[in-house]
């Protein structure tokens, strides 16, 4: 099989969390890896990564992902809240003759420091999370974390993609949803991959991830995991919608098993490959 | 009044379909969704929206084309990748600055440093929240636009109308759908919430994310209580997250079989409860039974079993 010329970068999503995005994300970089191109799986699920579990890397790095957040000089500072008057955040305000930083509001966004004209207000950096990079076998790994109590994630997500190597094939593992998290995490794709479930919920949140991807112009693939011959809703959104089901995988309790102990799905249960094999090729096909 | 927080850490644990199944054996209460971003608690509680109201997560830049000077100064101070350089001019050679709509924060700092104040800074209207009736009673939820920011910030407000709701009409009970993760929504639906109720999986991945949650809350302070979900799926892993509970003080106050009747319900539209059964339905109703004296709106302060949750 021809390697394609150009490494793809592929976003594993979904509206709804649990369908499945880190079961096929993993599964899925273990078959293109098979193929013989240089893959990396990227975990930017940073508030609740779980990639590491099912591949099992060996770390070679980590790093600390820094947010640059205002210090405010007391002496040079008079007080004039030209910074709280930027601020859109609430992360720095004017008290009496003296400036505050409320350093958990901060989006790093530096503004203070460059409109005080006392030049009072410094950038410090402030750890919010970390930054993993490693090998599972053939499998480039890389992941980002966010410290508990901290509340960006896209800082770290853009961090962590700082550190994924060049000319790979990218399956980037993203976090539920459909705000910023999410979107930070599919940017840049050359195609989605949308996890979906037959039930409900599913279909509800498959709708609002299709309209976000939408608005990031990136070509989409549909994926129904847990499939238990019910999935006629889900089906006919797609046909309505010109969105390719590229998989239908069953529900299957050896496939929940597998999982609760972190196993991957093409290893606990190698009949899934050609499925998996076949996920990958019209993912090809897709982005072509 | 006492409100609890259902949250979860990972994703698709159940903790809908579990707020759905309290909110039906519960007496009077209001329920909100604070999962913003993918709310799905309207699909089982069909909500009579009363009241909607827009609501605005923040500006946007925006290059005002004609008067850009191409000077790329909004490029320098952009800490957010959100500045695209565009040809510009009648014949396209000449540079000019775009803003990527999707990725500005809305900080505003490119906007106060344009020297040619070419760019517009514009409040977006990204979301819309409801106050609804249910069969359930007084419902507050919201929708947010596809990649928008300040999730938090509708989530707060969620919270806020809901309290307000209770306290007006004297009801005892606020119960929250939270989201999954870690991140800025769940930090907004938990602080200050009375008690959290972690409904976690027994797969690697859900202990993995229950500790983080469970370090989210003990680090805001909120006494957390486990709900053990499909806990027959891997009995091993149950006993390792009730440890793992148990460690750090939280008592598991159900555990919920695995239970097809869980898609039965949501296809009916309805809540495992009102399906019945002997099965999950069973397991919820016990749920209910060791939640309720815990938030009782009583006026002494909730009393943990166990020690106090600790990070």
């Amino acid at each position: 099989m021809q390697t394609r010329a150009a490494p793809l970068t592929v976003a594993v999503a979904s509206g709804k969390g649990g369908t499945g995005k880190t079961t096929v994300a993993t599964s899925l970089a273990m078959v293109a890896a098979g193929t013989g191109r240089p893959v990396c799986f990227f975990d930017a699920d940073v508030e609740a990564p779980n990639g590491h579990l099912f591949l099992e890397p060996e770390i070679a790095r980590e790093g600390p992902v820094r947010l640059l957040v205002p210090e405010v000089d007391a002496d040079r500072c008079n007080g004039c809240g030209r910074c709280a008057e930027l601020c859109q955040y609430g992360a720095i305000i004017a008290v009496g003759r003296r400036a505050i930083v409320l350093a958990d509001l901060c989006h790093g966004c530096g503004g203070c420091a460059l409109v005080c004209p006392e030049r009072a207000i410094r950038d410090r950096p402030r750890p919010i999370g970390t930054v993993v990079e490693g090998r599972a076998d053939t499998l480039a790994f890389v992941s980002g974390r966010l410290d508990i109590g901290q509340a960006l994630a896209p800082p770290v997500i853009r961090a962590a993609r700082r550190r994924l190597p060049r000319n790979t094939t990218v399956i980037v593992d993203a976090p539920p949803g459909t705000s910023c998290p999410a979107v930070h995490a599919v940017r840049g794709a050359d195609v989605v991959v949308l996890v979906t479930e037959p039930t409900p919920f599913g279909l509800h949140d498959l709708e609002l991830a299709v309209d976000m991807v939408r608005l990031l112009e990136i070509p989409i693939g549909v994926v129904v995991n847990r499939a238990d011959g019910d999935s006629a809703d889900v089906e006919r959104y797609c046909r309505d919608q010109a969105l390719p089901v590229l998989a239908s995988l069953p529900e299957d309790r050896r496939v929940a098993e597998a999982c609760a102990r972190a196993r991957l799905t093409v290893e606990a249960l190698p009949e899934y490959g050609p499925a998996y094999l076949e996920l990958w090729q019209r993912i090809e096909e897709l982005a072509a | 009044m006492k409100e609890l927080v259902v949250v979860s850490g990972k994703g698709g644990t159940g903790k809908t379909s579990v707020v759905a199944a309290l909110a039906t054996q519960a007496g009077r209460l209001v329920l909100a969704d604070c999962d913003v971003d993918a709310a799905d608690l309207h699909l089982v509680l069909a909500p009579a929206v009363q009241q909607a109201h827009p609501f605005s997560g923040g500006k946007r830049a925006r290059v005002l084309a004609e008067t850009c000077t191409g000077c790329g100064t909004c490029e320098e101070v952009c800490r957010f990748d959100a500045v695209r350089r565009v040809a510009a001019g009648a014949d396209g050679s000449q540079v000019a600055f775009a803003i990527d709509a999707v990725a500005c924060e809305g900080c505003g700092v490119c906007v106060a440093f344009c020297p040619a104040g070419a760019i517009a800074f514009e409040t977006v209207t990204n979301g819309e929240w409801y106050v609804s009736q249910t069969r359930c009673g007084p419902m507050v939820h919201a929708c947010l636009g596809a990649g928008a920011e300040n999730s938090g910030k509708l989530v707060t407000l969620v919270r806020q109308r809901a309290r307000a709701l209770a306290a007006e009409e004297l009801i005892g009970l606020v119960l929250v759908d939270g989201p999954p993760g870690i991140g800025c929504p769940v930090i907004a639906s938990l602080s200050g919430a009375d008690a959290a109720l972690i409904v976690a999986e027994p797969t690697a991945a859900g202990l993995h994310d229950f500790e983080r949650i469970a370090a989210l809350a003990a680090h805001f302070d909120v006494p957390a209580y486990l709900c053990a979900n499909k806990w027959d799926l891997d009995p091993e892993n149950a006993a390792r997250l009730e440890g793992l509970a148990a460690e750090r003080g939280l008592p598991c106050l159900g555990r919920v079989r695995y239970d097809h009747v869980f898609r039965r319900a949501q296809r009916q539209g309805r809540s495992v409860l009102e399906i019945g059964g002997d099965g999950a339905a069973e397991d919820l109703r016990t749920l209910w039974r060791n939640l309720e004296p815990l938030i009782s709106a009583s006026e002494t302060a909730l009393p943990v079993l166990g020690s106090t949750a600790r990070a």
